[in-house]
């Protein structure tokens, strides 16, 4: 194979791994702070991908537009679960959290066939054949934009975190519970709107990803799936980390894709998740949990 | 008499912080002996590395003969060195019955046999009324006992004590010294101890040794370490002795 | 043996697991073709429960990935019978020893390395994961085509070759349930069973107790994954096809598990409980559905999420605990 293929591939998946990692960055700063492992998270990005599949055939909204729209829904969806569900589940077992949230799972894909049926939708946007040409390298342009808003998006939550008083108070309580308790924060309004913002990533990332992949009701646990696989890899609660994880996921998916046969492709992430598992269980750019 | 434990320049360091800066001493077969120091000292440290919770950086620790330093925790409780924990860990939705039936189970591998053991050690335990309440209902003087019990049950030849008579009241106090007393006198068990409550050292120990930012600074018998000026100095002068 | 089963026991619940049992046996005469099936699939959930719970319930340890030891002894057993004619018997001689390597592999790889807890569990779905995709690309097991196990119209049940009609299969799975079920109780009472509950409960003071955790753990994983390899023997040998999809997927090991957490992590009646609980309740909400000519393909789903949701929130420890207590046959505090 000519060696522009490989460009192309890796760049693209670069670029759909920034998604992935915007994605898993919810997954990421819901765990780090609320410390539960929110297993309804695929489940919550196909509601977003239907959001915008929905806008865009009824109202002909590009899903680049209705990016802040569908992560607005988002973060009040998640801020209300939380409040609503998950708060009183936070001191249990984590077998207990998981069923909630798988029980949850099972109601968002569900009522989502019930609405959508069983087939698989995708948006036709006017760009979507449209590449740009660098020399001898394609890249599709929904990619482009795809990566370029997950970026984007990606800088303005760092920047709340590091800047925004709520966004260091937010940081307090995954530092340090009893502490953040002492000095008199908020905590469970504080986790409510963690929550929100990680459904706001996974909203946002969703919204992107339809330019990209087709949607269908079922998706919800392949995605599950990968987000712990990146957040994982790049190391849980570190937001770079999960980042740099999803770009890492999304080029070796692309490439098992390339070299062996697509349908094998998340087998190379999953070997990817043991081998840090066992060799660097606090991620590529995790703290060492002490 | 022979030593059963003995320490020799044993160091831990914590990022930087000495823990246990070359302790080294030697309990004697059959012998109670207490450590004491103030908070911070390192006595929980040096019982850690006794009991194989953490490793030492430096030093040998040689328990019957043998070297035991590095060894896992479960390892040296075979080898017959059984722990309490200051913070108490009974097996919290387990019986107390069945959490001191687990401990003599590492000897004696039938139930019946473990659970008859586990009996005997509660009635010495003033547990045994209680002995079908969950462990996490106990209250904490009862929880102390509770891992003495069990350690017990484990049949070590070396008990470590961390502060078993820290939160009780003083007829309690009096209570498990005079059970501690009549375990070593009649087995011969050997006890380490790490104590704050002085009254119960002064009235248990034949020896003890004090630390003080992880290192010795004195070691002797009860009297002579009360009167030690360094000792009053560091750890006994604010409180009344 | 006999005496140590029922050592220690109630006179109240004896009689009461004798007349379930009773119920059970003589069921066959009374229910017709579709609850037979029904009841068939409730015991497999029991069955497969109690398995997983010897992991979870016993010793703590979170298993997410169940499925691939299913997956594994439905494909041994039936690749050795649809290539050399092996009965799945024989098969499942070889069907346990491969699932049990599974489980040292995985169990060995994550207690050695300090994988726990949440990461545990999400190793143990990486490795199902694993199976999938690669039975998925494996031609010797028609990869994702499928296996198929022959099915003929039988002149009268070939016990040994597991080929004939419902009832047969009814009655090899409820005998595996009491198996298990008798197995599960006398691990529990013996000294393994101590100890893994001593690991669950607090594994640092476990070790102080003297216990080797990393091996009690490992015994554990591999008797877990041994009970589930013949959950998968049957699965093939009832629905005579294998999919890589179905069989290793998470939905399988998420289904496996919602049973014994419904009923009561931990305890012994729990995972049949919750598997009378769970599959009662889709089949009657499908049996509803169809009763009302609705053809809503997620509405009997969400409706048992639903369900899910409110045991999950109004009974954090499961269904069994809070009902044995009404029925004064409490499981002494396990």
């Amino acid at each position: 194979m000519p060696l522009e293929v490989y460009f192309n591939v890796v760049i693209g998946g670069v670029l759909t791994g920034l998604v992935y990692g915007l994605m898993a960055l919810g997954l990421s700063v819901i765990f780090g702070v609320v410390r539960v492992v929110n297993f309804a998270h695929g489940e919550m990005m196909t509601i977003a991908m239907f959001i915008a599949v929905l806008a865009f055939s009824a109202l002909h909204l590009d899903p680049l537009i209705m990016l802040i729209p569908i992560a607005a829904v988002m973060f009040v969806f998640g801020y209300a679960l939380q409040v609503a569900l998950i708060n009183p589940f936070i001191r249990r077992p984590e077998h207990t959290q998981f069923l909630l949230l798988v029980a949850l799972a099972i109601i968002i894909a569900n009522t989502l066939l019930i609405i959508f049926g069983p087939d698989a939708r995708s948006v036709q946007t006017a760009y979507a054949l449209d590449s740009f040409q660098l020399g001898p390298i394609i890249i599709d342009a929904a990619k482009v934009y795809a990566g370029a808003a997950a970026i984007l998006f990606t800088v303005a939550l760092f920047a709340f975190f590091r800047l925004t008083l709520v966004g260091k108070a937010i940081r307090a309580c995954a530092d340090n519970y009893t502490g953040a308790l002492v000095v008199g924060l908020d905590v469970q309004r504080l986790y409510a709107l963690t929550f929100g913002l990680g459904a706001a990533c996974v909203g946002a990332a969703g919204a992107m990803l339809v330019l990209v992949v087709d949607v269908t009701p079922m998706l919800g646990p392949s995605y599950t799936l990968l987000a712990f696989v990146i957040v994982i890899t790049g190391g849980l609660g570190s937001m770079p980390g999960a980042l740099v994880g999803g770009v890492l996921i999304g080029v070796t998916e692309a490439l098992a894709g390339l070299l062996f046969t697509p349908s094998a492709k998340s087998m190379f992430a999953f070997a990817i998740l043991v081998l840090v598992l066992l060799f660097r269980p606090q991620g590529l750019l995790g703290r060492r949990l002490s | 008499m022979t030593a059963l434990l003995s320490l020799d320049a044993v160091s831990k360091r914590f990022r930087g912080l000495i823990a246990v800066d070359r302790v080294g001493f030697t309990v004697p077969e059959g012998a109670i002996f207490a450590v004491i120091g103030p908070n911070g000292a390192g006595k929980t440290t040096l019982f850690n590395m006794i009991a194989g919770a953490v490793a030492p950086d430096h030093g040998a620790i040689v328990f019957a003969g043998r070297p035991i330093h590095g060894l896992a925790a479960d390892a040296i409780c075979r080898r017959g060195i059984a722990r309490t924990f200051q913070l108490t860990r009974p097996f919290p939705a387990l019986s107390v019955e069945d959490n001191v039936t687990i401990g003599a189970l590492l000897r004696r591998p039938e139930v019946g046999a473990a659970r008859e053991r586990a009996q005997e050690l509660l009635h010495r335990l003033d547990l045994f009324d209680k002995r079908r309440r969950i462990a996490s209902t106990l209250t904490l003087p009862d929880r102390k006992r509770l891992e003495v019990a069990r350690a017990l049950a484990t049949e070590p030849r070396l008990l470590l004590l961390d502060e078993v008579m820290a939160g009780l009241r003083p007829t309690e106090t009096d209570r498990m010294v005079v059970i501690l007393r009549a375990l070593n006198r009649e087995s011969g068990l050997t006890i380490l101890l790490i104590e704050h409550v002085m009254h119960a050292v002064m009235a248990l120990a034949a020896r003890v040794l004090v630390l003080d930012h992880g290192t010795m600074i004195a070691e002797g018998t009860p009297e002579t370490i009360v009167h030690d000026p360094a000792v009053v100095q560091s750890y006994l002068g604010a409180e009344a002795v | 043996m006999i005496a140590r089963l029922t050592t220690g026991v109630v006179r109240r619940s004896t009689v009461l697991l004798a007349l379930l049992l009773g119920a059970l046996v003589a069921a066959p005469w009374f229910v017709n073709d579709y609850l037979l099936t029904v009841l068939i699939l409730i015991l497999y959930f029991a069955y497969a429960g109690q398995a997983w719970n010897i992991m979870m319930g016993f010793a703590g340890q979170l298993s997410l990935g169940h499925a691939i030891y299913v997956g594994l002894g439905g494909y041994v057993a039936a690749t050795l019978f649809v290539r050399f004619g092996v009965a799945p018997w024989l098969g499942l001689l070889a069907a346990i020893p491969i699932a049990a390597a599974a489980g040292a592999f995985i169990g060995f790889l994550a207690f050695r390395f300090g994988v726990a807890g949440v990461y545990f569990a999400i190793l143990t779905i990486a490795f199902a994961e694993f199976a999938r995709i690669g039975f998925d690309h494996w031609d010797l097991v028609n990869a994702s085509s499928g296996l198929f196990l022959p099915v003929r119209e039988y002149a009268h049940n070939d016990l040994w070759r597991l080929r004939g009609d419902p009832t047969m299969f009814y009655y090899v799975i409820l005998a595996a349930t009491v198996v298990a079920f008798a197995l599960c109780r006398l691990l529990l009472r013996s000294r393994v069973g101590y100890f893994w509950l001593a690991i669950r409960e607090d594994e640092q003071a476990a070790r102080a107790a003297g216990i080797d955790t990393f091996r009690y753990k490992m015994y554990a994983v591999m008797i877990s994954a041994a009970v589930t390899a013949f959950a998968g023997v049957f699965y093939a040998f009832f629905y005579n096809n294998l999919f890589p999809e179905q069989v290793f997927g998470i939905s399988r090991s998420i289904g496996i598990i919602l049973g014994p957490i419904i009923g009561g992590v931990g305890t012994l009646f729990g995972p049949i409980l919750g598997a009378f609980v769970l599959t009662g309740l889709a089949e009657t909400l499908n049996s509803v559905m169809t009763a009302f000519g609705l053809d809503l393909p997620g509405a009997t789903q969400v409706f048992y999420g639903i369900c899910l949701l409110l045991v999950v929130v109004a009974l954090p420890d499961g269904v069994w605990p809070p009902l044995a207590r009404r029925l004064g046959v409490a499981e002494d505090g396990k």
